[in-house]
This record gives structure tokens, C-alpha cells and sequence, in this order.
């Protein structure tokens, strides 16, 4: 009984959501309330319904491969995300290493440190980054002052900004799960090595990185899905060079006000996701029969 | 057409207004307006409330693409909105607005003809919209940056924007251009000497190569960012608005930063545009929405919002109510002679604005 309780929240909450905009995705916009056809009301009874459905075409998805600027723009936003998620972990992965090493009085404090930004609206936090990259910002004039450059930089409005608001906003997300498996480690394990003649770097790389590798997995993945589908940050920090799936569907939506087509982004945007989705739920399936 | 200096600041006024005179009025009389943010001297709505016993709650929105996706969506809950012309002229097209009751709108006579001609190629016979405020898509400069590069840049001309020559001097200081196909292309075409409003494949394409050219020298399209921009001198010409621009300008005098910023209608021509108050087929408080439609066609009610906005409105009888800086200014009422020039432009049907939108984003990746 128990078990078919999140199934019950997985229908509600996302395979019925996800029915709707793939109807919408077969259908073809119009100028009406609401802007496509056919609307498939169930109201107007079966046969009617049948007659609608028999309307759907897939034209949506043949425009979608048909027209570069989509592949462009999901290809364009996975390479952002995975650059931005291997970045995320080079600065993640030392915090994460230095908080389960700090310690035990330390530790609650750091973790505070940690989750504190998030009480702090998002978007304010994204676009406070405007203030510190733009060329009069923050940085700037502190490079300037120190003598480091001798010209401004323009990092607002590039995909480098993309870059510094994706790693701050999501690090949060790659180190709690990091810290979480370095915290559970046996230390007795690198003691036994030190004793064993292996010196701290080699009992770095042999048994603390392979234990941490669950814990790498999962903040890699939530730090690059949610990214790859990111709109606030490249809007707000990003360039018009800046191509991102996340763009292109407000595009679609609002300016073309192709309900159907930008619905079709979203599906295959999901589609393409449900991949590295359903390796992380198997990394973590395993993670936790190891553990048992 | 697009203030957005403080949409939370009005929102949060609006919801106080609405509570403080739901203790003063038992009765249940009420409008629900979404207008653009920063677009209104408050004190109209108190008053308003205060001769009527009309409750207001009044909600904004800062692009008519949002606007548009409620009003498509239906149900949107709200008995006044205010779209621009363009947008206006489909949604009439796909039933979202009713036929305003005229026999209920008495102030009508104080209209301005002109206006009402231009406005009828998207509202025809002007039966579902009033004119709230009109304004032009010019060219916003930083005075003292742009001396510094060329000081004979040629300021009453497209060619600071559209001459590669020229706008690639100005690289280096930060152009922003607005980000709306609807805007620049007409903008394009015109410059070219072709029609502006031309839905036309092969016209298009002419005016994707033109902004493709000028595209290595723009650092964003955006359509709200460059008032700040202006305003703190972080960038030197923008294509925007004719009253966001001269916000900027007044926002960097009130500064008194060293930056100060001019309004140009470039001789060949600009675009007009023109914001609508319509009443949604599906509201509730029509009797109470005419009544403020009525309210907002008083010539001094109008002339208040236009001294405080600084944008041109649609009502003749309050021309003689407004403020001496406002009237006399050539950015916000041209003189015959530019309006003779400005020119307008219709909505795209589907199919059209998916071109529209294709070379848009083309133009925009610079690929």
C-alpha cells in the first residue's frame, strides 16, 4: 500500500503535467484563446475526442530537426552545463574535502556557511553578480586598484559570466552530498595506510577519491540537470551569443507565441534528460546496496 | 511603452490601496487593471477610488509578451490591461477583448483624431481601445562619451547605428540595442529605404544582412537593461523607447554622475507605437471598467500621468494642461514635421512572425 504512495505524487505532480504539454506539442498554434488547435476537451465526448486526437501531427518535432537553431541550442546548452559542472566540482571537491576534515566543533558551522545563501532569493543572488562583473562592477575596480589589469574587463554579458553564476549558484548542491559521503568515511582506513607505509597523497587517491565517487556522482548530476534547462542565469548574466534551450523556449513560448512548438522543446528537453536522470537513480540504486 | 523602475514598489501600493478603501467603501465595486510598471502617477488611483468608492487593484507587467501569454491563456481576472497597437490588433483577431460600450464613455470627445486614424489599422473604428499613451523608438546617447570618440557623429541619423563605420567607433563604450524583432527590423527596412512594415522573405533577409553587419559591435538586446545602462553611463547609445530614455536622462541629471543623456528621432524616420486600454471579453467589472476608462480620458487626469511619465497621450483636450517642459519637448510631442515622418507597423500573422523571429535570433547569435 505504502509503496504506491510516491507513484500516486509522481502522477500528480509530473506525469500529468508532462500528458498536457505533449498534447500540446501535437497540436498547431492559432490565433485564438488558447492559442493552438485542437484543444481535446473531453467535455464535447468520446467521439469528439477521437476526431480531435485523429487532428495531431508531429509537424512540431520534424520543425525541431529541421531547423538548426534547436540542435544548436540543446548541444550548446549541455557543453555550458558540463563545463560549468566540471568547474563546480574542481572548487567543490577541496570545500567539501576541508569541512569533513575541520574539526567536529567546526562542522555545523561550515555546513551553515554552506546552505546559508539560499535565504537569499535566487534571482536577487544572480543578480547581484550584474553589480560585481559589470565593467564599472566590484571586480573591476579591484583588480584595477591592485594594479592587476589596466583596462576593465568584460566579463558581463558573456558565456564566462554563465560560467561564475551557474558554479556559485549551484556549488551548494555538489558539496552537501560530497561532504555528506567524505564525513561518513572510516578514518581508521587512512590510518591504517599511513601505517602501512603509504604516504597521504597516495592514500588520497586510493581510497578516499574511489569512497567519495558516489558522493562526485551525485552532486555532478545535480548541479548539470538542472543547468542544462537553466533561463534565469543566461538571461540575466548572459550575452546574445549566449545560446541556451532554456532561452530558446521562452522564444518560442512568449515572442512567437508557438505554444506547440515550445512545447515540443520542452518534451525532447526532457526526453534527452530522463538519460543522465536514470543513470544517476542507477549510480545511487547501487551506492546504496553497496552500503547495505 | 516600458517603465520598469519599480514594479514591487507599485504592486505593493496597489495592494495597500486596495486594503485601505475596502474598510472606507462596504460596497463591492471593483477594477482590476495590469498596465506597464511605472507607468502612472499613483495618486490618479486614489483619487479614483476616492470620487468613485471603486476599488483598485492594479498589478504591472514590463513586456507585452507576458501580457499577451495571460491574456491567450484566458481567465486572466483582470477588466483593464494596456497592450501596444501591434499586439492588440491579433488579440482582437483571436476574441480577447470586447466592444467597448460607447454610449458610457462620454469623454470619448476629447480625443485626439490623429491618433485615433493611426490607431484604427489595429483597432478598427476604435471599438475595443482607448489610447493610454503613444511614444517613438529612437536612439538614446551619452552626450559626452559619444563627443569623445566622433565628435561629428552624426546624431540625427540611423547612420550612428546602422553605418558599420561609424557605430564600430562607439564598440568599446557599449551599444544596446532592444530586444524585439517588431522594433528593429522596421527600423532596418526604413533605413534601407524599403517599406518598413514588409513582411516580405526577400526584404527581411535585406535587413538581416544590415543588422548582421553592424551585429560584431552590439554588446545585448535587451529591452529594459539599457535605462540603467544610460542612466550610469555604463553604456553609450542604445535603441530604446523614447520615455525610458528619457528616464535615463533624467535619472543620471538627478545623479549628477558627470553622465548626461540625449533623445534622438533620427531624421529618416522612426517607428510609432501606441498603448492601448482594452477590456477583456471575460471580465468581470465591465460597468466599472468603462468608468475608468472615462475617468482616464479627463484631460486633467491624463495630462497628470503624462507629466509624470513622459510619454504623449492620445487625448487633444489635455494638451493645454501639461507641463511647459513636457509639451515643448521634441522627444515626447514631436513637432508635425518629425510625425509626418514616423512611421507605423502591423502584426505579423503566424507564419510571418516565425520568420520574423528566425532571423531575429540569427541576428542576435551573430550566426
Amino acid at each position: 500500500m505504502l509503496i504506491g504512495v510516491p507513484y500516486l505524487w509522481l502522477v500528480i505532480l509530473f506525469l500529468i503535467p508532462f500528458l498536457i504539454v505533449l498534447k500540446v506539442s501535437f497540436s498547431e498554434p492559432t490565433v485564438s484563446i488558447p492559442p493552438y488547435s485542437p484543444r481535446l476537451d473531453i467535455s464535447d465526448g468520446m467521439s469528439a475526442l477521437w476526431q480531435q486526437i485523429r487532428q495531431f501531427s508531429i509537424e512540431n518535432y520534424v520543425f525541431l530537426i529541421e531547423e538548426p537553431l534547436f540542435y544548436r541550442s540543446y548541444l550548446s546548452s549541455f557543453t555550458i552545463a558540463a563545463i560549468a559542472t566540471f568547474i563546480t566540482l574542481l572548487i567543490g571537491y577541496p570545500l567539501a574535502y576541508a569541512m569533513a576534515r575541520a574539526p567536529r566543533s567546526w562542522r555545523a558551522i561550515l555546513l551553515m556557511l554552506v546552505i546559508l545563501p539560499f535565504w537569499t532569493s535566487f534571482l536577487i543572488r544572480v543578480y547581484a553578480w550584474i553589480g560585481i562583473l559589470k565593467k564599472e562592477g566590484l571586480l573591476n575596480q579591484v583588480l584595477l586598484a591592485i594594479g592587476v589589469i589596466s583596462e576593465p574587463l568584460t566579463i558581463l554579458n558573456t558565456n564566462a559570466a554563465v560560467y561564475i553564476g551557474i558554479v556559485y549558484s549551484y556549488l551548494p548542491f555538489l558539496v552537501l552530498p560530497l561532504y555528506a559521503s567524505l564525513e561518513r568515511m572510516d578514518d581508521s582506513l587512512l590510518e591504517a595506510a599511513a601505517d602501512l607505509g603509504c604516504t597521504p597523497m597516495k592514500a588520497f587517491w586510493t581510497i578516499t577519491l574511489p569512497i567519495s565517487i558516489p558522493g562526485i556522482v551525485a552532486g555532478c548530476f545535480l548541479v548539470f540537470i538542472p543547468a542544462v534547462g537553466e533561463f534565469v542565469i543566461p538571461d540575466l548574466l548572459g550575452g546574445s551569443e549566449t545560446l541556451m534551450i532554456g532561452r530558446t523556449l521562452w522564444v518560442e513560448f512568449f515572442n512567437n507565441r508557438d505554444w506547440p512548438v515550445a512545447s515540443a522543446v520542452a518534451v525532447v528537453l526532457l526526453l534527452v534528460l530522463v538519460v543522465p536522470i536514470a543513470l544517476f537513480q542507477n549510480a545511487q540504486a547501487r551506492a546504496e546496496e553497496k552500503a547495505s | 511603452m516600458h517603465r520598469s523602475k519599480s514594479a514591487l514598489k507599485i504592486s505593493i501600493f496597489g495592494l495597500s490601496l486596495a486594503l485601505s478603501t475596502s474598510a472606507a467603501f462596504a460596497q463591492e465595486r471593483k477594477v482590476n487593471i495590469f498596465n506597464w510598471s511605472d507607468y502612472i502617477d499613483e495618486s490618479i488611483l486614489s483619487d479614483f477610488t476616492a470620487e468613485t468608492g471603486i476599488e483598485v487593484t492594479y498589478d504591472v507587467f514590463d513586456s507585452n509578451e507576458v501580457l499577451e501569454t495571460k491574456l491567450l491563456a484566458g481567465g486572466s481576472g483582470y477588466d483593464v490591461v494596456v497592450p501596444t497597437g501591434t499586439f492588440l490588433e491579433r488579440q482582437i483577431q483571436a476574441g480577447v477583448f470586447q466592444k467597448l460600450n460607447r454610449a458610457k464613455l462620454s469623454n470619448l470627445t476629447n480625443m485626439w483624431a490623429d491618433i485615433e486614424d493611426r490607431v484604427a489599422q489595429y483597432d478598427q473604428g476604435n471599438a475595443y481601445s482607448i489610447n493610454y499613451m503613444w511614444g517613438t523608438t529612437g536612439i538614446g546617447y551619452n552626450v559626452e562619451k559619444i563627443a569623445e570618440r566622433m565628435p561629428d557623429a552624426p546624431l540625427d541619423s540611423w547612420r550612428l547605428i546602422f553605418d558599420p563605420e561609424i557605430v564600430s567607433k562607439f564598440q568599446d563604450c557599449g551599444i544596446h540595442l532592444l530586444d524585439a524583432p517588431t522594433e528593429l527590423v522596421p527600423a532596418a527596412l526604413n533605413y534601407l529605404g524599403l517599406e518598413p512594415d514588409s513582411k516580405d522573405a526577400d526584404l527581411l533577409a535585406q535587413a538581416e544582412e544590415l543588422l548582421l553587419s553592424i551585429r560584431p559591435y552590439v554588446q545585448k538586446f535587451h529591452s529594459s537593461e539599457y535605462i540603467n545602462g544610460l542612466a550610469n553611463g555604463d553604456i553609450c547609445i542604445a535603441v530604446g523607447w523614447s520615455g525610458d530614455v528619457l528616464q535615463a536622462r533624467d535619472r543620471a541629471a538627478e545623479a549628477d554622475n558627470g553622465v548626461s543623456v540625449e533623445y534622438t528621432i533620427p531624421k529618416e524616420g522612426a517607428l510609432m507605437w501606441f498603448d492601448q486600454m482594452a477590456i477583456p471579453a471575460d471580465a468581470k467589472n465591465v460597468e466599472e471598467a468603462h468608468e475608468f476608462l472615462n475617468y482616464m480620458m479627463r484631460p486633467e487626469v491624463i495630462a497628470k500621468a503624462s507629466n509624470y511619465v513622459y510619454y504623449a497621450n492620445g487625448n487633444h483636450a489635455s494638451k493645454p494642461l501639461l507641463l511647459e517642459d513636457v509639451f515643448t519637448d521634441p522627444a515626447i510631442y514631436p513637432s508635425d514635421e518629425t510625425i509626418a515622418k514616423l512611421f507605423t507597423v502591423t502584426a505579423a500573422a503566424p507564419r510571418q512572425q516565425r520568420l520574423l523571429t528566425r532571423t531575429w535570433t540569427k541576428v542576435k547569435t551573430g550566426q
